[in-house]
């Protein structure tokens, strides 16, 4: 799913990387817990978090995860966008709640990452 | 014992310090890149060293970073002198945690971090003196064996 239609099912807004909205996603990890972003989540996915400080795009960048969502309409600093830039990585924001966001998302063919938890034996982050 | 292991770079993290927390994180995953890492190594690396930030940051004084690189393996050592980990296998286990507020509004203090380190190592090791530091090494194979 191209960031333009994550965009547009979820009336977000685009921060940083207008210019990035055919970068194309197919799988998710949504959580607040940067430390579980970092024990959880997989390169290659989107982010979608209720937490918008510096911390949140420096896990992303971390994981070598492509883009970020930011729920729940959390005022975004402008720090956090000052490092989305220098990272690289593509920022969206909307007023939805994260559950409203996974479930539009899901609709669309987006999927998890993992599936559960007990993946995370696994020493790659692929 | 021969040692081909080359300091990459020596990072230096203030206890504390909440607003620059994986600075040192990214620095290091962009000097990975540039010596040609591979991309799964350099994620492994990224994360082990954030979480190390991240604990010097939120319970010690002051510590340092350490990047090594050789031919088969990249060595991750932090060091910090602060008050250390009084029960190190209680520390390890995922979910526990002694974070305070400041930490958690960060985003972190889950009691993932030292479980996560040792995940994604394929040596670790944790020692601590309960009032002086704690001293971690973490090293991640190339060939990831």
């Amino acid at each position: 799913m191209r960031l333009r239609e994550i965009r547009d099912k979820l009336d977000a807004r685009v921060i940083v990387g207008e210019d990035r909205l055919d970068l194309d996603v197919s799988t998710a990890f949504g959580a607040d817990l940067m430390s579980d972003v970092l024990a959880f989540a997989r390169s290659g996915c989107l982010l979608i978090t209720g937490l918008s400080n510096p911390q949140a795009v420096r896990t992303a960048y971390a994981l070598d995860i492509k883009a970020i969502l930011v729920c729940r309409g959390k005022s975004i600093s402008d720090k956090f966008i000052e490092i989305a830039r220098e990272l690289n990585i593509p920022v969206l924001w909307t007023r939805l709640i994260m559950f409203e966001v996974c479930g539009r998302l899901y609709q669309e063919g987006l999927i998890g990452c993992i599936r559960q938890a007990s993946e995370i034996e696994d020493k790659q982050i692929a | 014992m021969p040692s081909e292991k080359f300091l990459e770079g020596i990072y230096y993290v203030q206890g504390r310090d909440f607003v620059d927390a994986g600075v040192v994180s990214s620095d290091i995953k962009r000097a990975l890149k540039e010596k040609g890492i591979p991309e799964s190594v350099i994620r492994r690396v990224a994360v082990i060293t954030f979480e190390a930030e991240v604990n010097i940051i939120s319970y010690a004084d002051q510590g340092t970073i350490q990047l090594f690189v050789e031919p088969g393996a990249v060595t991750v050592e932090a060091v910090d002198i602060g008050q250390g980990i009084p029960d190190i296998e209680l520390a390890l286990q995922e979910g526990y945690s002694t974070a305070d507020d400041s930490i958690r509004e960060m985003g972190f203090g889950a009691g993932m971090g030292l479980a996560n380190i040792r995940k994604y190592s394929d040596v670790f090791t944790l020692t601590s003196e309960p009032g002086n530091g704690t001293h971690l090494t973490s090293v991640v194979k190339l060939d990831g064996k």
